[in-house]
C-alpha cells in the first residue's frame, strides 16, 4: 500500500481519454447501426420491421453487462477469432448505441407532420428529393437535443466496460484503490471527470433544445 | 426453498434449450430445417475464413443450477421492488421540494439531480459501498445497492414527477374550486388522478430500466440474478451459455414488466 501522489491524480485524469475514446467509437458505430434500424423501423415491409423491433427490444431490454460479456465469450467461440476487451467493448457499445439511436431518429422523422410530405410531394418534389430537402433538415434539427443527451448516457454506460478488464476510468480507479487503499477519494475523483463530461454535454442539449423551440 | 413444481417447470425449460431437442422442433416445422442449417452455414463460412470453429452449446450444464437462478431472480426482483418504493418517495419529496419557496432547498434539489445524472451508476454504487466504510459506515452489498439504486432512481423521478404536477394547468384547479369541490376532492379527481396520468408511463420505463441496471449490485457481491450467472460460469466454465441464460431471463422479465405496465395504464386511465 503507498500514498496518492498528485502524480495519480493526473494519471486518473488521462485514463478518461480511453473513456471518451470508446464513447466516440461507439457514438460512430452507433450511427452507423442506428441508421440501418431507423430504415428497417419505417419501410413498408412488415418483416424489415418485425427484426428492426426485436432489436431495439433485446438491446434495450437487457444489461449491459450481459451484453458486454455475450459478445466477448461469443464472437471467440462463433468465429475462433480472438477479441480483446477494447475490440469487444467496441462491438458491444456500437450494437447497443445503435438501438437507442436508430429509436431516437426514427421519432424525429415521424414528427415531421405528414402535411410537409404532402406539400413537397405537390410542388413536384421526387421521394429522394422530399427526404433531401424538406424531412431530413427538419428531423435533424428534431433529433440533436435527444442525441446528445444518449451521448450522456453512453459516457455514463462506458463505465461497465470495466468488468472485461478494459482500463478506462472506472477500472483506472479501481487499480488505483487497490493500491492506495483510499476508495472515497479515488472514486469521488472519478466521479466529478464523470461530472464534467456530462454535464457539459447536458448544458448543450438543453440549451439547443431551447434553441430549437425558439425556432419553430 | 424451490418446490417441486418450479423445479419441473425449470427442467422442462431446460431440456427444451437442448440443442438436440431444438433440432428437432425446428426441423419439424415447414422450413425449419432450413433454420437449423444456419449453424452448420457459419462454421463453413468461418471455415472458409481460415477460422477454426468447434463448439457444442451445452445449456443443461448452466440449467442444473435453476435454483440459483430462481433465488438470483427473486432477490432482483426484490431489490428493484424496494428501490421502486423509496425512488417515488424520494421523487415525490423532490418534487415537492422544487416547487418550495425557499430557495436553499430548490438549490439542494438541483445539485441532487444533476449530480445522480451525470455520473454513472457503478461509480456511485462504488462510492456508497467501498467509500462509506471509510467515514465509518459500513454496508452489506445488498442494503449499499438497495441505497444507491433508489437515490439513482430518484433523481430521474424528480423531474419527470414535477413536469407532470405543472402540466395541470391553473385554470383546471380554479374550475373545480368554482364548481365547490372540497380541497380534498380537488386534489383527488383534479390534481392526483390525471398527474399521475401524465407522470405514469414515463416512470413506468424508469422502472423497467432500473430492474435491468440493477445488474450492477452483481459487482460488489449481492447475490442478484446477474451474480448467479457469474457464479454458474466460475462451476461450469459454460461462460457463454450462462450469460445467454441470464440476459434471456431479464429480457424476459423486462419485457413482462413493460407489457404488464402498460396493461395497468390501459385498465386505470384509458377505459374510465
Amino acid at each position: 500500500m503507498r500514498e496518492l501522489v498528485t502524480g495519480d491524480f493526473i494519471w486518473l485524469l488521462f485514463a478518461a481519454r480511453w473513456t471518451l475514446g470508446l464513447t466516440v467509437v461507439a457514438i460512430v458505430g452507433g450511427s452507423l447501426i442506428g441508421v440501418i434500424i431507423m430504415v428497417l423501423r419505417v419501410v413498408p415491409l412488415a418483416p424489415a420491421r418485425a427484426v428492426a423491433i426485436a432489436y431495439i427490444n433485446v438491446f434495450q431490454g437487457t444489461p449491459v453487462l450481459g451484453q458486454l460479456l455475450i459478445i466477448f465469450f461469443g464472437i471467440p467461440i462463433l468465429t475462433g477469432a480472438n477479441v480483446s476487451p477494447w475490440a469487444a467493448a467496441i462491438v458491444s457499445f456500437s450494437l447497443y448505441a445503435g438501438a437507442y439511436l436508430g429509436e431516437i431518429w426514427r421519432g424525429s422523422v415521424q414528427a415531421i407532420p405528414k402535411t410537409q410530405w404532402e406539400a413537397s410531394a405537390s410542388i413536384g418534389l421526387s421521394t429522394m428529393e422530399q427526404l433531401r430537402y424538406v424531412i431530413v433538415p427538419q428531423a435533424f434539427r428534431i433529433s440533436i437535443p435527444p442525441t446528445i443527451g444518449f451521448w450522456v448516457h453512453l459516457v455514463k454506460d462506458t463505465s461497465l466496460a470495466s468488468i472485461l478488464g478494459f482500463i478506462e476510468l472506472t477500472r483506472a480507479a479501481q487499480i488505483m484503490n487497490a493500491a492506495t487503499f483510499r476508495p472515497m477519494t479515488v472514486f469521488l475523483t472519478i466521479a466529478s471527470i464523470y461530472f464534467v463530461i456530462c454535464f457539459v454535454l447536458t448544458r448543450l442539449s438543453a440549451r439547443l433544445e431551447g434553441r430549437l423551440r425558439v425556432a419553430r | 426453498m424451490i418446490d417441486a413444481g418450479s423445479t419441473a417447470f425449470f427442467s422442462a425449460i431446460g431440456a427444451c434449450l437442448d440443442p438436440q431437442i431444438i433440432w428437432l422442433l425446428v426441423s419439424s416445422v415447414p422450413g425449419g430445417l432450413w433454420v437449423s442449417a444456419i449453424p452448420e452455414a457459419t462454421q463453413r463460412i468461418s471455415g472458409h475464413l481460415g477460422l477454426r470453429v468447434d463448439y457444442t452449446f451445452r445449456f443443461r450444464d448452466v440449467w442444473r443450477h435453476q435454483d440459483l437462478l430462481l433465488e438470483g431472480a427473486v432477490l432482483t426482483l426484490q431489490l428493484s421492488g424496494s428501490a421502486i418504493v423509496f425512488g417515488v418517495l424520494i421523487g415525490v419529496l423532490g418534487a415537492g421540494m422544487k416547487t418550495s419557496q425557499f430557495r436553499q432547498l430548490r438549490w439542494i434539489v438541483e445539485v441532487y439531480v444533476e449530480v445522480i445524472r451525470n455520473t454513472p451508476l457503478l461509480v456511485q454504487l462504488f462510492i456508497v459501498f467501498f467509500g462509506l466504510p471509510s467515514l465509518g459506515i459500513k454496508l452489506d452489498a445488498i442494503t449499499a445497492a438497495l441505497i444507491t439504486l433508489s437515490i439513482n432512481l430518484g433523481a430521474y423521478l424528480v423531474e419527470i414527477i414535477r413536469a407532470g404536477v405543472e402540466a395541470i394547468a391553473k385554470s383546471q384547479i380554479e374550475a373545480g374550486l368554482s364548481l365547490g369541490m372540497s380541497r380534498l376532492q380537488l386534489f383527488r379527481y383534479v390534481i392526483l388522478f390525471p398527474a399521475v396520468k401524465i407522470i405514469y408511463p414515463a416512470a413506468a420505463s424508469q422502472f423497467v430500466l432500473l430492474l435491468i441496471a440493477s445488474s450492477v449490485a452483481s459487482l460488489v457481491g449481492a447475490v442478484d440474478l446477474f451474480h448467479a450467472g457469474a457464479f454458474i460460469e466460475s462451476r461450469t466454465f459454460r461462460s457463454l451459455e450462462a450469460y445467454l441464460v441470464i440476459t434471456a431471463i431479464y429480457l424476459v422479465m423486462a419485457l413482462f414488466f413493460r407489457a404488464a405496465f402498460a396493461g395497468i395504464y390501459h385498465v386505470v386511465f384509458v377505459r374510465r
